[in-house]
């Protein structure tokens, strides 16, 4: 099972220019610390990290912890350098992923 | 001299709702969020709530039970055909005295027209699917219907929103008509509007129905939860929509 994404970032951007990558993740991050009405604990379950690669090189990389909410979104800026793919990689506690591409076109 | 009494009682009892406590300014729901909570339901990049409307999306185009049809094959494309069709519900189809919500109109679509199974209350894809709709009418001013039926079912939720009950015996009204700006713990309390709905809610983490929303009122008041698809919350649905008719539609919201 992937988890349903959202990704806001420009599909062209000159060269040198700033660019802000915005991404969402359905996922209900639950933190392993709860109970459910039986009283029985729900298991920790969780996107353990997000991995961002442009053109082959990771630009940004994200480690998520218990604590954080459900459908984490997580917004960084990089520099457009050369025209390439942004590879989003998402991967849970049991090393499930999902990843979604975007390309990049740099005048 | 009797007639013109009964004719008068009778137009009392007609015009229940719309002689009383009719909001004179309907004020959204997101106007009683902080800052922030309003920016994040601003902001389609950043609304969660935008996840299921894009799911919902897929779906519309996904063929689905023994017809193999999909939304798209009746309906084309949602952008052009579902444009303001939100605004239009609940509402009361034909002379009976039964509200259909998106919800509802979703699953007979399903059961009718593409043969397949209903989808349960606050499953994922009915979410999605309604959310979907809903966002195709943003902006649009709700519009309900004042037909004879209409504004009987209205009077009925009238009523229902007037009642005492649960442990705390609280009606709708005295918080959300009389104590509306004040604050009930950290929120503020709201006139109860309901066009931003179905809603991304931050306790619960997840997009929710109204009807969701209204079972959390009942345990808040320590009423009797009932189930989804109860005629008192489609009741009560269709009179909160009138309650805000002319609000421009704003789901998915994002509400605390």
């Amino acid at each position: 099972m992937t988890f349903p994404t959202r990704i806001v970032m420009p599909a062209n951007a000159k060269k040198g220019e700033i660019i802000e990558i915005k991404t969402l993740v359905q996922h209900v991050m639950e933190p392993g610390y709860r109970r459910d009405n039986m009283g029985k604990a729900i298991p920790r379950d969780i996107i353990a990290n997000l991995t961002v690669t442009y053109d082959g090189v990771e630009i940004f990389k994200a480690d998520l912890q218990p604590g954080t909410a459900a459908n984490p979104y997580i917004a960084f800026n990089t520099v457009a350098t050369t025209t390439g793919d942004v590879v989003f990689i998402w991967i849970d506690l049991a090393g499930k992923a999902t990843s979604e591409k975007r390309k990049l076109t740099v005048a | 001299m009797r007639h013109t009494l009964a004719a008068v009682a009778l137009v009392a009892t007609a015009s229940l709702a719309q002689a009383q406590d009719r909001v004179t300014v309907p004020r959204s729901g997101k106007e009683f969020q902080s800052a922030e909570t309003r920016a994040l339901q601003d902001d389609e990049t950043r609304n969660p709530g935008m996840l299921w409307v894009e799911q919902g999306a897929k779906l519309w185009d996904e063929p689905a039970g023994a017809s193999q049809k999909s939304c798209a094959s009746c309906h084309g494309t949602a952008t052009a055909s579902m444009t303001g069709v939100a605004a239009r519900y609940p509402r009361v189809e034909g002379t009976r005295p039964e509200i259909v919500t998106l919800e509802t109109r979703i699953n007979t679509c399903r059961t009718r027209h593409q043969a397949s199974q209903a989808l349960a209350f606050e499953s994922n894809p009915l979410l999605s699917l309604t959310a979907f709709v809903a966002y195709q009418s943003r902006g649009f001013p709700r519009r309900v219907a004042t037909d004879p039926m209409s504004a009987k079912m209205r009077d009925v939720g009238y009523t229902l929103f007037q009642t005492r009950l649960g442990q705390l015996n609280l009606s709708c009204a005295q918080c959300h008509d009389d104590l509306v700006g004040k604050k009930l713990r950290g929120d503020t309390i709201s006139q109860a509007q309901t066009h931003g709905w179905p809603a991304y809610r931050l306790e619960w983490q997840t997009m929710g129905s109204l009807q969701r929303r209204l079972r959390a009122c009942s345990l808040g008041v320590r009423a009797e939860v009932l189930d989804y698809g109860h005629p008192d919350y489609l009741a009560l649905e269709f009179y909160l929509a009138w309650r805000g008719d002319g609000l421009p539609m704003e789901s998915p919201g994002v509400r605390r």
